[in-house]
C-alpha cells in the first residue's frame, strides 16, 4: 500500500514537471484561440441585419443619410435625427456601421460601409462593392458616447416595428428607458400593433412617461398608476415633484386624486428601494462570504484540522487558477468544440494537481518539521515564495486571461434593484459543492474516519492501527486540493497571476480563526459572517473603513472567545 | 555590477580602446569621422526603473523605451561627441531602494542624469538624495503634483493636466453634460489628492457636496458589488460620470463589475486615470469598451512622429527579442520618459557640457516634436512639461479611440489653486523666486 501511493506519487510530480514547460510553450498561441472562441453570440445575429450586400435604398432615404457624411458632431447628431424622423428600417444597416464605426465617407460624402464579416467595403447607398478603395484614404463620422446615445433611440425607433421579437423586445426596453418625445407617435402605434405583452407593457411605461405633463387628466392619471406600479426608482423625482407645491403655495398637480396617486406611487418606489437596499446587501454579503469560504476551506482542513500553519495556502489557491487556465487553453488548442465546458474538466484537474503539491509539499518539507509551528511558518512561507517565482518564471509576470464560459456571462435580476452576475451566482453554488464535498469525505469515508481519529488523539490512533503519517500525507493532500477548488473558483472572478494567492492568506486565516480550529461548520459561519457584516457596513462607511471594523470586530470577538464560535469539545481541545 | 570606478580617469581611458575598436567596426567604416570624436569618455545615463516585483509590469517598459531612445542618439553620433552609456539598475519595487541606488548611480558611477521612479512614494524616497547630491531626474509619470524640486524635471502630467480638462470635457456637451459625479479610487495619496482637487474644482463650477460622491478601497479590492450598486442608485440622480483613480489590476474586477450590473458607458461613462495601453493589454476589454480615459499621449493618435516613434519601438521590440513581441505597446508614461530623454539631450547639446547645473538651465524652455503630434515644451520656471490633453475612448483592442482633445498645450499647475495648503504656493526656479515651495521671492537685490 505505502509503496503504491509512493510510486504514484513519483510518476505524478515527474508528469507535471515535464508537463509544464511544454505547457507553458503552447500557451501563447491558446490564448489567440481562446479570444476567438470567446465571441459574443449577440453580434452574430446583428450581423445578418447589418449586411448591405443587394440591397438599393430608395432616393429619399439615401439623401437623409448622406447627411451621416460629415466629421462635425454638431451636424452628425442632427443628421442622426432626420434619419429618425424617416423611420425606414433600411438605414438600419448605416445606423449599425456608424454606432461601431464602420461608417466612412469619400470626398464626394459617398457612404461606404465596412463589413463586420470581411472587412469588404460597400456603398451604404447601393449595395455595390468598391474595392478600388481603402479606409485609409477616407474619412469617418466621430463617433462618441454622445452620439451612440443618439442613435440608441433612434435605431430603438426603426426596430419596434421589426419582425424580430427580441428585437423589438429590446428596443422596447430602450424606450422605456430613455422615451423621446418626438417618438410618441411611433410608440404609440407600435404599442397598438404589438401582440407580445412584456413588449407592450414596456411600451406603455414608455408612453406613461411622455404622459405624465398631458393635457388631459385622465391619461395623466393612468401614467401615474402605471409608474407607480412599476415602481421605477429613476422616476422617483417626477412623481415626487407632482406632488409639492410651486412657489405660489399652488399645487404642481391640480388634480388631487393624481395627487395622491403620486405619492402612493412615491411610498412606493421607496419601500421597494428601502428593501433592495437591504436584500442586496445580503446578497452582496453571501457573494463575498462564499467567495472567502471557498478561499479558507482547504485551510480549515490544513491549519484547523492538522494545525500546520501553512503560509503557502494562497499559493495552493493560485495554483489552481492556473490549472484552470491551463485547461482553457489545453481545450482551445485540442477540443475547441468543448470549449465552452472546460471549467468542468478543471475542477478535478486543479484538485488533483494542488493535492500532488500538497503531496510533495507535505512528504518533502512539511512532515520534519510537526509540532514545530514556527520552523513549519518559515518554511511554508519560503515554499510560497519559490511557488510564485516558478509560475512566474512559467508563465510570466503579466496576469493570464482566463474567460469566463457564456453561461457564465451576464447577470441575474433577482429583483428590480438587485443583481448578482451569474459567474458570482456560480460561485455560490459551487462553494455549497465545496463545502458538501468536505462533508463527505470527512463523515462518510474511511479517510475522513481516520484523520477525524487522529486528530482526536494520535496516539491512540496509532496503537489501534490507524498508519498516522500516511494519514498525515492524505489529509494535506485533500486539503491541498480544496484550496486548489477555491482556486478554480477564483479564478473566475478575479485577476489570475503569480501573486493573487497572496490576497487571500490573511482572509483565511481569519475565517478559520474565527470559525474555530478543529471543525468545518464553523468556516462556513465565519465566511458568510463575515461577508454579510462586511457588505452592511460598507454602505455606510466605505470600503476601506468597513474591512477595519470587521477586523477589529474579530479581534473583540477572539479576545472574548479564544476558541471561535464553535469550540471543540473532547480532548483535542485540551492541548 | 559596475567595478570601474570613474574617479581614475586615466585608467579608464586605458581600458578602453579594446572596447571601442569593436564598437567602432560594428558600425562600420562609414561612421569613422564620429570614431575620433567616441575616444572621449562616455556620457553615463541612469535607468532607474523597478524590473522586479509589483512595479515590474509598468516600469519594465520604460526601461525598454529609454534603451532605445539611448541607442538612437549613440547611432547619431552621441552627444558631445560622446557615447551615452545606460546604468541600468533594478530597485525590485522597493522605495527605500531606490533612494540607496540613486545614489549609487550618483556617487560611484557619475551618472550626468537619471531617467526613473514611477510611483510618487518612490520619487520622493529618491528626492533628497537628488538634493543632497545635485543629482538630476527626469520622473516621466502623471501624479498628483504638489511637488516642485530643483533636481527633478516633471514630464507626467499634473493634476490639472489630466483630471481637470477630463472634468470639463464630461461635464460639456459632447462628455454627456454630467451633473453628478462618483470618485472612485484605491486609498492611497494619488488618488486622495486628486479627488480633493475635483472636488473643488467641481464646487467652484456649480456642483455641489450632494452631487459628490467618494469612495475608496483598500489595495487589491475585488470586490465592487456595492460600489458599482451604489452607482447604479446615485446615476438614478441625474447625468453622472465616474472618475476613476482605482490603481492597478483591481480595475478588472471593477469594470467586469460594472459590465455585470449593466452600466453602460453611454449613461454613465467611467473616466479613468491610471488605465493606459499596457494596462489594458492581457485585459479583457469587452466590459471597458466605451469607457473613458484621459491622457497626454495615445499610441492610436494619428500623426507622423507618433507613426515613426511607433515604428522604431516596433524595430526595437523585434531586434532585441523582447517579451511580448508584437504584443508590445506605447503608453502615455513611455513617450513622457521619450520626450525627457531628448530634452536633456537637446539641452546637454545647448550647454555644451553635461553639468547639471549648466544642463538645467539649458532644459527651461527647451521643446520637442513629441509623438503626441504637440511641440511640447519645457517650463521656463516650475519644471513641468506643458502637455495636450486628449481623451480617448477604449476599443475592443486595446486601444484607444480619441475623442477629444485641447487645441493647445496646458501649463502645468503643480501646486493646485483649488488645495487650500497649497494655494498661495509658488513653483518658480528664475529670479527673483528661485524656489518651488514658497509663498514668497527668496531674493531681492535692492535695487
Amino acid at each position: 500500500m505505502r509503496t503504491t501511493a509512493w510510486t504514484l506519487c513519483r510518476a505524478l510530480t515527474v508528469c507535471v514537471l515535464l508537463a509544464l514547460p511544454l505547457t507553458a510553450a503552447a500557451m501563447d498561441s491558446a490564448d489567440e484561440r481562446v479570444q476567438e472562441l470567446d465571441e459574443n453570440p449577440e453580434a452574430a445575429a446583428e450581423r445578418e441585419l447589418a449586411s448591405v450586400a443587394g440591397r438599393e435604398l430608395d432616393a429619399g432615404t439615401a439623401e437623409v443619410l448622406a447627411g451621416l457624411a460629415t466629421t462635425d458632431r454638431a451636424t452628425l447628431e442632427q443628421a442622426i435625427e432626420q434619419v429618425a424622423a424617416l423611420q425606414d428600417p433600411e438605414a438600419l444597416p448605416t445606423l449599425f456601421a456608424l454606432r461601431d464605426r464602420r461608417l466612412y465617407f469619400t470626398d464626394d460624402q459617398t457612404l461606404i460601409i465596412e463589413d463586420s464579416d470581411d472587412g469588404s467595403l460597400r456603398e451604404a447607398v447601393t449595395g455595390r462593392e468598391r474595392p478600388d478603395l481603402e479606409t485609409s484614404q477616407l474619412s469617418q463620422p466621430r463617433v462618441t458616447n454622445t452620439v451612440r446615445r443618439a442613435l440608441r433611440p433612434t435605431i430603438a425607433a426603426l426596430q419596434i416595428f421589426s419582425d424580430d421579437d427580441a428585437a423589438r423586445r429590446a428596443a422596447a426596453d430602450e424606450l422605456a428607458e430613455n422615451p423621446q418625445p418626438e417618438l410618441r407617435e411611433a410608440i404609440k402605434r407600435a404599442a397598438e400593433e404589438e401582440d407580445d405583452a412584456a413588449t407592450e407593457r414596456l411600451l406603455n411605461i414608455a408612453l406613461a412617461q411622455l404622459d405624465l405633463d398631458s393635457e388631459d387628466d385622465a391619461r395623466r392619471l393612468e401614467a401615474v398608476k402605471l409608474i407607480a406600479e412599476v415602481r421605477a426608482n429613476r422616476l422617483r423625482s417626477d412623481l415626487a415633484a407632482m406632488t409639492g407645491r410651486d412657489d405660489d403655495g399652488n399645487y404642481v398637480e391640480p388634480v388631487a386624486e393624481i395627487r395622491e396617486a403620486a405619492a402612493a406611487g412615491v411610498r412606493a418606489i421607496d419601500r421597494r428601494a428601502a428593501f433592495a437596499s437591504f436584500a442586496s446587501n445580503f446578497v452582496y454579503g453571501l457573494s463575498m462570504g462564499s467567495v472567502l469560504l471557498l478561499a479558507a476551506m482547504g485551510l480549515a482542513i490544513v491549519f484547523g484540522l492538522m494545525g500546520v500553519i501553512n503560509m503557502a495556502h494562497g499559493e495552493l489557491l493560485m495554483i489552481g487558477a492556473y490549472t484552470t487556465y491551463v485547461t482553457q487553453n489545453l481545450f482551445a488548442l485540442l477540443a475547441p468544440e468543448w470549449f465552452h465546458y472546460y471549467l468542468v474538466a478543471a475542477v478535478p484537474l486543479a484538485f488533483v494537481v494542488t493535492a500532488v503539491v500538497g503531496i510533495l509539499m507535505e512528504r518533502g518539507i512539511i512532515r520534519f518539521l510537526y509540532h514545530r509551528p514556527l520552523e513549519t511558518l518559515l518554511a511554508t512561507w519560503g515554499i510560497s515564495l519559490i511557488l510564485i517565482q516558478t509560475v512566474r518564471w512559467l508563465f510570466g509576470a503579466q496576469n493570464v486571461a482566463v474567460s469566463s464560459p457564456p453561461w457564465f456571462a451576464g447577470s441575474v435580476q433577482l429583483m428590480q434593484g438587485v443583481s448578482l452576475s451569474t459567474s458570482r451566482v456560480g460561485v455560490i453554488l459551487f462553494a455549497v459543492f465545496v463545502v458538501a464535498l468536505v462533508w463527505y469525505l470527512m463523515n462518510r469515508t474511511r479517510l475522513g474516519l481516520e484523520v477525524r481519529a487522529v486528530m482526536q488523539n494520535r496516539d491512540m490512533a496509532a496503537v489501534l492501527g490507524v498508519p498516522a503519517k500516511r494519514v498525515d500525507m492524505w489529509t494535506f493532500a485533500v486539503g491541498a486540493g480544496v484550496a486548489g477548488l477555491g482556486g478554480v473558483a477564483l479564478s473566475q472572478i478575479v485577476n489570475v497571476g503569480p501573486e493573487m494567492g497572496q490576497n487571500y492568506i490573511v482572509d483565511s486565516f481569519m475565517v478559520v480563526v474565527l470559525g474555530g480550529v478543529g471543525n468545518l461548520l464553523g468556516p462556513v459561519f465565519s465566511a458568510l459572517g463575515i461577508g454579510v457584516t462586511t457588505k452592511f457596513l460598507e454602505p455606510a462607511a466605505g470600503a476601506v473603513l468597513a474591512t477595519i471594523l470587521v477586523f477589529a470586530a474579530i479581534i473583540l470577538f477572539i479576545q472574548w472567545r479564544p476558541q471561535g464560535i464553535f469550540a471543540l469539545k473532547g480532548r483535542a481541545a485540551d492541548d | 555590477m559596475r567595478t570601474r570606478t570613474n574617479t581614475d580617469n586615466g585608467g579608464a581611458r586605458f581600458a578602453w580602446p579594446g572596447r571601442l575598436a569593436g564598437g567602432a567596426m560594428a558600425l562600420g567604416l562609414a561612421l569613422t569621422g564620429t570614431v575620433q570624436a567616441q575616444e572621449e569618455e562616455p556620457i553615463k545615463v541612469g535607468i532607474l526603473h523597478s524590473l522586479s516585483g509589483t512595479m515590474a509590469i509598468s516600469e519594465t517598459s520604460l526601461r525598454d523605451v529609454a534603451l532605445m531612445t539611448i541607442e538612437h542618439i549613440n547611432e547619431q553620433g552621441g552627444l558631445l561627441g560622446r557615447e551615452l552609456e545606460p546604468v541600468v539598475m533594478d530597485p525590485g519595487s522597493d522605495w527605500p531602494t531606490y533612494a540607496e541606488q540613486a545614489r549609487e548611480m550618483l556617487e560611484r558611477e557619475d551618472v550626468a542624469v537619471i531617467f526613473g521612479s514611477w510611483t510618487s512614494v518612490s520619487r520622493q524616497s529618491v528626492l533628497p538624495v537628488l538634493e543632497e547630491l545635485n543629482g538630476l531626474m527626469f520622473y516621466p509619470v502623471q501624479y498628483e503634483g504638489e511637488e516642485s524640486s530643483r533636481n527633478i524635471f516633471y514630464t507626467g502630467a499634473a493634476p490639472n493636466q489630466q483630471t481637470l480638462p477630463a472634468v470639463d470635457y464630461l461635464m460639456s456637451d459632447q462628455g454627456g453634460g454630467a451633473e453628478r459625479f462618483y470618485l472612485v479610487g484605491t486609498d492611497y495619496v494619488f488618488p486622495r489628492t486628486t479627488n480633493r482637487i475635483v472636488r473643488a474644482y467641481l464646487n467652484e463650477h456649480g456642483i455641489g457636496d450632494e452631487d459628490i460622491e467618494e469612495v475608496y478601497t483598500p489595495f487589491g479590492h475585488d470586490d465592487f458589488q456595492t460600489i458599482v450598486n451604489n452607482i447604479g442608485d446615485f446615476a438614478e440622480g441625474g447625468p453622472t460620470a465616474v472618475i476613476n483613480t482605482v490603481n492597478g489590476d483591481a480595475n478588472v474586477a471593477f469594470y467586469q463589475e460594472l459590465a455585470n450590473q449593466g452600466i453602460d458607458p453611454i449613461d454613465v461613462p467611467v473616466l479613468a486615470t491610471s488605465v493606459g495601453e499596457e494596462e489594458l493589454r492581457g485585459m479583457d476589454t469587452d466590459p471597458l469598451t466605451g469607457h473613458l480615459a484621459a491622457w497626454n499621449y495615445f499610441m492610436s493618435l494619428d500623426t507622423p512622429e507618433n507613426d515613426k516613434f511607433k515604428e522604431r519601438w516596433a524595430e526595437y521590440v523585434d531586434e532585441n527579442d523582447l517579451p511580448g513581441g508584437d504584443d508590445r505597446v506605447t503608453n502615455d508614461p513611455m513617450e513622457a520618459t521619450h520626450i525627457g530623454i531628448r530634452m536633456w539631450a537637446q539641452a546637454v547639446m545647448q550647454a555644451g557640457t553635461t553639468d547639471v547645473d549648466a544642463v538645467r538651465q539649458a532644459v527651461y524652455g527647451q521643446c520637442v516634436d513629441a509623438p503626441s503630434g504637440f511641440e511640447v515644451c519645457m517650463d521656463e520656471e516650475n519644471h513641468h512639461l506643458h502637455k495636450p490633453v486628449i481623451i480617448g475612448e477604449i476599443q475592443p483592442d486595446g486601444q484607444f479611440y480619441p475623442v477629444w482633445e485641447t487645441d493647445e498645450v496646458v501649463r502645468a499647475e503643480p501646486w493646485s489653486k483649488y488645495v487650500e495648503e497649497s494655494e498661495d504656493k509658488i513653483a518658480d526656479w528664475t529670479y527673483p523666486w528661485v524656489c518651488g515651495n514658497c509663498e514668497e521671492a527668496q531674493h531681492d537685490l535692492g535695487f
